[in-house]
């Protein structure tokens, strides 16, 4: 053998991407935990009132019994109905909201931004100002308007969290997209003839996502906030159990019985903050410059 | 360009907005079902089909949707912002009556996260890897996914209901009899848990921000020329790099005021607060409609001239900003 030995073995093998950023994620510890947890939360969700069975409407029990007594592993609540039960439906809906929420949110804020930055100009101007429009509407106030006057169905509740909830998504989309609009390679894929549509979602979109995902992340954990707000308020479908609304129907009784509205804030709590510890991660994984700094 | 030219154009693009909002809102009372001639008719015990075209026709209900949009911005113009039913009061007279409350909670607790905020970041910033550093991360996560009515619950329970340190809800004791003082001081007894509670949400924001400029301003050159003067790490702290960390964190708290709004409306809730958010809620609950749009128009002003002054404020601070557009 020769000193001249074969380039390919000296350079480091090429990884993907997705490996490269899935290791920088596992090595966050906090985000893998975060994430752990989710996965749990997300298999309560699905299986959990089925394997249950309890209905979280039923009155089993007397009120006002405390968690462990009498065979409930978290009491009952005021009209003695299960909590453990309310608690697995109620993160039914939590979670499906703040991911059809969070999903709508992100739809509208990537069109708008995408536009906006990639036209520029007077559609650029006038997409703007709407974004501006939404950012100085006190969003949970408008939120609760359009569900008292539209009705407290979950497609509205959705509606009415998604439609207040987009503008950090088109302001971040916008100014990925000034950016990337410029580099060389779209250029080159313009003069080889792609259209509008293509340049925009194909050829510039994918290279802005990293930014996105980790803002889409961080509102599915705001959008099961919000809608934590609103249900707390009243403004829920009066048929179904979320967790804000477990708080907001037992608050009267915290001198009673506080676990009632302790323990379902603690639900939000932990659900919120192991989607940020994820976000978090993602936000390293994908962003690696940003470490370094 | 002067100043006084950017303030102008400044304003005309507030009131563009405002505008916005009216018609918006009217959009909405339009669009939704039901409307003033079903709530007379309700409260008189229902009416026939003739007296209600008589209601619309009294309410100008008949006419074309532009026509009544365009009077119906021409009176909140006048501040004549419709009639509660419900209250039996006009809207901007109950917006005006629960205002100071609302401010006065609003006001105190962004002061406080501010200044709790701006202290936790700096004292961070001067050891990024220390213990307080760590803190100001744990807290920055913890202010972000509380629920903040529940956050507020919580210290319900722990400090008026097991340890009874201060009211369980409202703003006065109609019992306490004495002078100023004497009310001043109940107001600030019953203030301390909602404020605490409204401010939580925003000290993490605060804090995390205040540390990164902090951070960036400390590594600049111009700090590096004071400590070579022998100026005291304290001086080049408190008196140079501390300046110029607060214009990104005015900016934004100017950019919260939206947000604080909405936290308002679930604290106030929370502790019966008699403001303008406990009002949003019961005329929710009442089906007020009148009220509840009335105070959605009126938030939405306070939060546009509230980033009028914002901005007003950061020129006057940062030299380096006057003139810009």
């Amino acid at each position: 053998m020769t000193d001249q030995t074969n380039p390919q073995e000296t350079t480091p093998t090429a990884r993907s991407p997705f490996s490269e950023a899935l290791e920088m994620f596992l090595r966050n510890y906090a985000a893998v935990a975060g994430l752990a947890i989710l996965i749990l939360i997300a298999l309560a969700a699905v299986f959990g009132p089925g394997l249950y069975g309890t209905d979280p409407f039923d009155m089993v029990w007397a009120p006002f019994s405390p968690p462990g007594a009498d065979g409930f592993l978290l009491g009952t609540d005021y009209l003695g109905r299960d909590l453990m039960a309310a608690l697995l439906h109620g993160a039914r809906v939590s979670i499906v909201i703040g991911l059809a929420a969070a999903f709508m949110s992100v739809v509208i804020g990537v069109s708008i931004g995408a536009l906006a930055g990639y036209y520029g100009g007077l559609i650029e101007e006038v997409l703007m100002r709407i974004t501006e429009f939404f950012q100085v509407l006190p969003t949970l106030l408008f939120s609760m308007v359009i569900v008292a006057l539209f009705g407290a169905s979950l497609p509205m509740i959705t509606f009415a969290i998604g439609i207040v909830s987009w503008t950090a998504v088109a302001r971040i989309t916008r100014s990925e997209f000034l950016r990337i609009r410029e580099l060389e390679y779209v250029t080159a894929s313009r003069a080889s003839g792609a259209s509008n549509g293509k340049l925009m979602f194909s050829v510039i979109l994918p290279n802005a996502l990293p930014p996105i995902i980790v803002q889409a992340a961080l509102m599915v954990g705001s959008a099961i906030l919000f809608e934590a707000g609103l249900s707390f308020l009243g403004l829920t479908d009066p048929n179904v159990v979320s967790w804000g609304q477990i708080i907001g129907s037992n608050r009267q009784y915290i001198l009673d019985a506080s676990y009632t509205v302790t323990i379902p804030g603690l639900a939000i709590f932990v659900t919120v903050l192991c989607i940020s510890l994820v976000g978090d991660g993602l936000n390293d994984a994908l962003n690696p410059k940003l470490r370094q700094r | 360009m002067n100043l006084a030219r950017i303030i102008l154009v400044r304003a005309a693009y507030a009131a563009g907005l405002l505008i916005a909002v009216l018609v918006l809102n009217f959009s909405m009372m339009h669009l939704a079902p039901g409307d003033v001639a079903d709530t007379i008719a309700q409260s008189m015990g229902g009416a026939d089909a003739e007296v209600m075209a008589q209601i619309r026709a009294d309410y100008g209900l008949d006419r074309p949707f532009v026509v009544q949009l365009g009077s119906y911005v021409l009176r909140v113009l006048q501040f004549d912002l419709g009639y509660s039913f419900f209250y039996n009061e006009s809207v901007s007279g109950l917006i005006l009556s629960r205002l100071p409350a609302t401010l006065l909670l609003v006001i105190t607790a962004q002061i406080l996260a501010i200044f709790i905020g701006v202290v936790l970041g700096v004292i961070s910033a001067r050891r990024p890897n220390g213990m307080s550093s760590h803190f100001v991360t744990l807290l920055a996560l913890f202010g972000y996914s509380a629920p903040v009515f529940w956050t507020g619950i919580l210290l319900l329970i722990a400090f008026s209901l097991k340890i009874p340190l201060f009211p369980v809800a409202g703003m006065v004791d109609v019992r306490i009899e004495g002078g100023f003082f004497v009310k001043a001081a109940d107001i600030a007894h019953h203030m301390v848990l909602p404020v605490i509670t409204l401010a939580s949400i925003f000290i993490a924001l605060y804090s995390r921000l205040s540390r990164a400029t902090m951070m960036e301003v400390l590594g600049s050159d111009y700090v590096r020329t004071a400590k070579a003067k022998g100026l005291t790490t304290r001086e080049i702290v408190y008196k140079h790099a501390l300046k110029n960390a607060l214009s990104p964190v005015i900016t934004l708290a100017g950019l919260q005021l939206s947000a604080v709004v909405s936290g308002a409306v679930l604290v106030e809730t929370v502790f019966s607060w008699p403001g303008l958010g406990t009002l949003a809620f019961q005329s929710i609950i009442a089906r007020d409609t009148p009220t509840i749009l009335g105070i959605l128009f009126f938030s939405a002003l306070v939060v546009i001239v509230g980033n009028l002054l914002t901005d007003l404020a950061l020129r006057l601070v940062d030299p380096r900003l006057r003139g810009r557009a």
